[in-house]
């Protein structure tokens, strides 16, 4: 009976592999350095983490079969034990040690995802891009080739990318699995995430920080592509998309949702960015660059109304 | 609770169940340092975050501060004698330094909504900015403090006039005390990291 | 208030439904009590009542009523998930149940079950008459059923909160949420953490001056001790939320900007102070958890706990990593290297402690007897279970890994494998354990048993999934899901677990009617336990020890028993009762009414219970209640009648 119990999460894990069928799942099938640093990460963890349970595991089993009453005598009286200093201070020891190891595998990682990814494409200066969402939306700002996109994000392959997040509005998460680990973006401070893909291809990205009603459709493809490719794309819509005006650009802060859609320009001129963590911790700059989004001071919010 | 006096201690300790009531108001005593800090905590994090409001350089004033510390420092003086007087079993004394106490209370509690007005005149209300937000909220949960004791002084000397001390009156009047002592000490910390902090 | 807010929501046919059966199910009550002619013997006996045990009683009835309806919107929402593009419950609705789900599990079942059996147990194994506070203590109760009406009217009057429980700003701002619901959110918490705070300012003045004498620290029950620290834990978080919860009703409803989006307010404070607060919360539920399964494993190991010392010292150090770990629920809030790593290293050093807890229980079992009872079945499930919750929280811990974790349904796994084996089973196992202490009678072992095993299968049924959808990119709280995300078959199976659990939940429902008719009073000590408690008559008598007992080690009443001595012989005196309070049961209502209608900013009538609330308090401070006495010979013939039917005190 007991072993039954025990058994139950590797029979469930097997079962899961099989329900999702061949396909790896999303977080172990990275697509670019920063996923990959994440994926390792963690299966380093989860090897770890099972060598504990099968520790807690061989001991119980062994012990339940062992101290059961219906095994010992019926005269058995079990002895008095104080306790085990050697035994504690082994069991505190171990765990401290594994504590250590996985706290060199956190700070390692962390300092890899962290910062600009360009080990692998050295030379390469990365592609800032701003992310910033509204309501159940996701825009995208590129202000190097000054164009804007909604709803989809395209980027070159083998090149470092910056996303800089913020929100207008609701705190949200901005997070493509198989590119980069997710992050918050919100109203009063950027964020950054540094991100490269290194095969082109379609992933997919949402926000998963909820957000009210409209949470589970605030959802955007990032396309990765040649950089030859993306160049093309972004002289196509330089030319043949219109501008985006402040007009327009309000229109889209205050709808719920919209389709995907394309600027020749970006919103960055007349609503910019909020500040970054430095420039937010100095109250001087940050009432400063808080009084210079007017975008944000008069945001018009788009009510839902309410539960019912 | 009239068996098992203790007459070795004071009065307000003299019961089990008084020594009890004391311990948990320490207690409690112990809950308000964390409320207060959380406050503090408010106020240090927004108290630069004034949006387009006035900041605290720009309507804070010495002089009603300096009335309001010097009324509650007083007071709190006078509640000493109190319990001194309490402990020497001088019901007359007593009384009239609980009632000085709380009159002491009245007036600060008028300078600080004194003080309040003159802000929401200088376009500093609590909708203003997360600062001004912070500010009324640390001060306003401190007046609440100090309106709910002048209540609950006043139903203390009430029943110490009616009853006389005893074992019960003694061990409230006591903690009652302990209460005002606390709100005190949390003035001198207002004082000192809002005011001066903020004049400075 | 207007009238159509209130009753616009009744026109939906899930509140309605909702509506009516809990209309239906008050008329049964009343109709019942006023047929059995009951209402005095209720009032008298138990609304009104002051005895540490009923109170306790109290509490976990209140626990199980409100795990029913937190059962209900889990079931829900499985069902709404089961299979892709479900149309059972629109966006709205999923947001609402999720959110108060949350919010009842921890606040208004685990809170409530936990303080119930630290009621009933904590004064006996210490060998005292009651808490320091018997009317602190009934009020606190009636706070914690303020919170909890709050958030259960919130569903038919004007909408529940949908925020998620953690409410974070600004989704929960007035700018996006201008309806009455987390209004409810921010009173809800407020009125029954004021109530909790009052009972961990008890608890820890019960243990730490009325301890029998004898009982020095070092020789208090494990569980006791667990409680002491919950309460100081207590003690130090709950007037974080209760700060909190103020300026959330500021900005709400008095239009202050701490976490506006404007003049200069800052949403992330608010995720840090519900953090601070709501990190430490988690242990006040699994650190009682602790205690019981202490308790339950060396008395069904028949030895003595392993390591006594280092399992104190274990829980001293958990309550203290507990407050400096709050960042590790955001970690994706954009801090650097230096402050993610910092509060990862924290944060899996509490896997330490509670690593060296593990490894005494097993100690313990070692070298022991084991029987497989009700209760000792909780114990060994949770061993395996809440590991496999350990160790993944270790994994998320790590601040890198949880930038793919974060946010979706493996975190969601994590905090069910933690809190299900580490808080429902102790709950259940405390629950059965300490049952015969108030009854005379035990739960019937076959139902029981039958119970544990559906619940432990069904819980790893239903969340298992949870950890691979989770690494597939499943964000929690999503109210459906497209089918070629191939998310499907793998919610079916978790829909299917938490039938499963919702099985067992009955099980354990049907075991209290079944036993209260089949089972065979028994005397006292049925379980042949170690510690004070078990030295009284079961069921308990309301003045709890005839004689309280003078200890000189720990496990007294084991060895108490094996010497055959008899703890409680000496002089029978008179025993100094407290009266019952009417007073903090109608304070306790004024304080519902005053709460409620502050939610709906109905200002008149607030302040008319708000005043009612105060002239309590000074009916309360002019009142001379002195209580009363059991005067000797009530109490020996008590104890002759006891002794008669159920042998002698702790022989079996």
């Amino acid at each position: 009976m007991r072993k039954k119990v025990l058994i139950m999460p590797i029979v469930m894990a097997f079962m899961a592999l099989v329900l999702s069928g061949c396909e790896p799942l999303m977080v172990f099938d990275p697509k670019g350095p920063n996923a990959r640093t994440l994926s390792t990460t963690i299966l380093i963890s989860i090897a770890t983490m099972v060598i504990i349970l099968l520790v807690v595991y061989i001991l119980l089993a062994v012990i339940l079969v062992k101290y059961r009453a219906s095994k010992l005598p019926a005269d058995y009286e079990p002895p008095f034990e104080e306790g085990n200093r050697k035994l504690e201070f082994v069991w505190t020891a171990i765990p401290i040690i594994i504590v250590a190891f996985l706290s060199v595998v956190t700070i390692w990682s962390l300092e890899k995802v962290e910062n600009p990814q360009t080990e692998e494409y050295a030379n390469t200066e990365p592609l800032v891009i701003y992310a910033s969402s509204s309501e159940w939306k996701w825009h995208f700002s590129y202000p190097e080739q000054n164009i804007e996109t909604v709803n989809y994000v395209n980027i070159p392959t083998d090149r470092p990318i910056e996303f800089r997040l913020y929100s207008y509005g609701m705190m949200t998460s901005f997070w493509v699995p198989q590119l980069a680990g997710q992050k918050y973006a919100m109203s009063d401070m950027t964020t950054t995430i540094h991100l490269a893909a290194d095969e082109a291809g379609e992933y997919f990205g949402r926000n998963s920080l909820f957000n009210g009603p409209g949470f589970e459709a605030q959802q955007f493809e990032v396309q990765a592509m040649e950089q030859a490719k993306f160049e093309e794309w972004t002289q196509d819509v330089k030319a043949s998309e219109p501008e985006l005006t402040e007009q327009k650009f309000n229109e889209l802060l205050n709808a719920a949702h919209v389709g995907r859609e394309s600027f020749s320009s970006t919103h960055l001129s007349f609503s910019p960015a909020p500040a970054s963590h430095a420039e937010m911790m100095n109250a001087e700059s940050y009432n400063e660059s808080k009084s210079a989004q007017t975008g944000n001071g008069t945001l018009n919010i788009h009510r839902h109304t309410g539960s019912h | 609770m009239a068996h098992h006096v203790d007459h070795s201690q004071p009065l307000e300790y003299s019961t089990p169940q008084n020594r009890l009531n004391i311990y948990g108001f320490w207690i409690f005593l112990g809950a308000e340092i964390v409320l207060f800090a959380t406050l503090f905590t408010v106020y240090f994090t927004l108290s630069d975050r004034t949006g387009t409001g006035p900041t605290g350089e720009e309507i804070f004033e010495l002089t009603p501060v300096l009335i309001e510390t010097f009324l509650l420092l007083t007071s709190s003086f006078l509640i000493g004698l109190g319990v001194h007087a309490m402990r020497l079993g001088r019901k007359t004394p007593m009384i009239v330094f609980y009632i000085l106490t709380l009159l002491l209370g009245l007036g600060f509690l008028i300078v600080e909504i004194d003080e309040f007005f003159l802000y929401v005149h200088e376009g500093a209300t609590i909708t203003t900015s997360a600062f001004v937000s912070s500010l009324m909220t640390t001060l306003g949960t401190h007046g609440a403090h100090v309106t709910f004791g002048l209540f609950w002084g006043t139903a203390i000397v009430i029943q110490v006039i009616r009853q006389g001390i005893n074992a019960r009156t003694a061990n409230k009047a006591f903690i009652f005390s302990l209460y005002w002592h606390f709100l005190d000490v949390v003035w001198i910390f207002i004082f000192s990291f809002i005011y001066l902090r903020g004049l400075m | 208030m207007s009238f159509d807010a209130i009753v616009a929501p009744l026109s939906e046919p899930m509140v309605f439904g909702t509506f009516i059966g809990i209309v239906v199910a008050s008329l049964a009550v009343v109709v019942g009590l006023t047929y059995f002619k009951k209402w005095g013997w209720l009032y008298r006996e138990w609304l009104t009542t002051v005895d540490h045990k009923r109170i306790g009683v109290m509490y976990i009835f209140v626990a199980i009523i409100m795990l029913f309806r937190g059962g209900v919107d889990a079931l829900l929402m499985r069902a709404q998930t089961a299979i892709p593009e479900n149309g059972l419950l629109n966006s709205a609705h999923y947001n609402e149940i999720f959110t108060t789900h949350g919010l009842l599990m921890i606040l208004f079942v685990a809170m409530p079950f936990v303080i119930g059996l630290m009621n009933i147990a904590v004064p006996l194994q210490i060998g005292a008459r009651d808490v320091a506070f018997p009317r602190l203590n009934l009020l606190s109760f009636w706070l914690t059923v303020a919170g909890a009406i709050l958030i259960n009217v919130s569903f038919i009057f004007g909408g529940s909160p949908n925020a998620g429980w953690t409410g974070y700003f600004p989704l929960s701002g007035p700018e996006y949420n201008p309806g009455v619901g987390n209004n409810y959110y921010a009173w809800s918490i407020q009125i029954s953490g004021f109530g909790t705070l009052m009972t961990g300012i008890n608890f820890i003045t019960t243990i730490m001056k009325m301890r029998a004498p004898g009982m020095t620290l070092m020789k208090m029950p494990m569980f006791t001790w667990s409680i002491l620290i919950t309460s100081l834990i207590i003690t130090c978080a709950f007037p974080v939320i209760a700060v909190l919860m103020a300026m959330m009703t500021l900005d709400r409803q008095f239009g202050t900007k701490f976490f506006a989006m404007s003049d200069g307010g800052m949403d992330m404070l608010y995720a840090n102070l519900f953090w601070v607060w709501g990190h430490p919360e988690v242990y006040i539920v699994i650190l009682p958890a602790f205690g019981v399964f202490s308790e339950v494993i060396a008395t069904f190991s028949r030895k003595n706990l392993f390591g006594y010392g280092s399992m104190v010292a274990a829980m001293v150090v958990i309550s203290t990593l507990a407050f400096l770990v709050w960042a590790h629920h955001f970690y994706t809030m954009g801090h650097g290297v230096l402050t993610n790593g910092v509060f990862s290293i924290t944060t899996m050093l509490i896997a330490v402690p509670t690593g060296v807890k593990i490894f005494n229980w097993l100690l313990t079992m070692r070298h022991g007897k084991i029987s497989f009872t009700t209760p000792m079945l909780y114990a060994l499930g949770f061993i395996p279970i809440f590991t496999i919750g350990g160790v993944t929280g270790v994994m998320l811990a790590m601040a890198s890994a949880d930038y793919q974790y974060h946010n979706t349904l493996f975190l969601v796994a994590h905090f069910h494998y933690v809190l299900i084996p580490g808080t429902v089973f102790a709950l259940f196992a405390g629950y059965h354990y300490w049952w015969p202490l108030i009854w005379g009678f035990r739960l019937n072992e076959k139902l029981g048993k039958a119970a544990f095993w559906v619940m432990a299968i069904s819980f790893n049924v239903a969340f298992f999934p949870m950890f691979i959808l989770g690494l597939d990119g499943y964000a929690r709280r999503m109210y459906t899901y497209s089918a070629a995300t191939g998310y499907g078959p793998l919610s079916m199976v978790s829909f299917i677990g938490a039938l499963g659990l919702a099985v067992s939940f009955i099980l354990v429902a049907y075991n209290i009617y079944y036993s209260f008719r089949y089972a065979k009073r028994e005397g006292s000590d049925p379980w042949d336990a170690r510690s004070l408690e078990w030295a009284v008559h079961t069921p308990a008598p309301n003045y709890n020890f005839a004689v309280i007992p003078t200890v000189t080690r720990l496990d007294e009443f084991w060895f108490a028993k094996k010497e055959g001595r008899d703890l409680q012989a000496g002089k029978i005196e008179d025993i100094h009762m407290p009266n019952n309070s009417q007073s903090a049961f109608w304070q306790g209502m004024a304080m519902t009414l005053w709460s409620f209608f502050f939610v709906w900013a109905e200002w008149i009538p607030a302040t008319i219970f708000l005043v009612a609330t105060l002239a309590f308090m000074a009916y309360r401070s002019f009142q001379k209640d002195d209580g009363y006495h059991i005067h000797v010979a009530e109490i020996e013939e008590t104890e002759r009648r006891y002794d008669e039917n159920g042998g002698l005190r702790g022989a079996k």
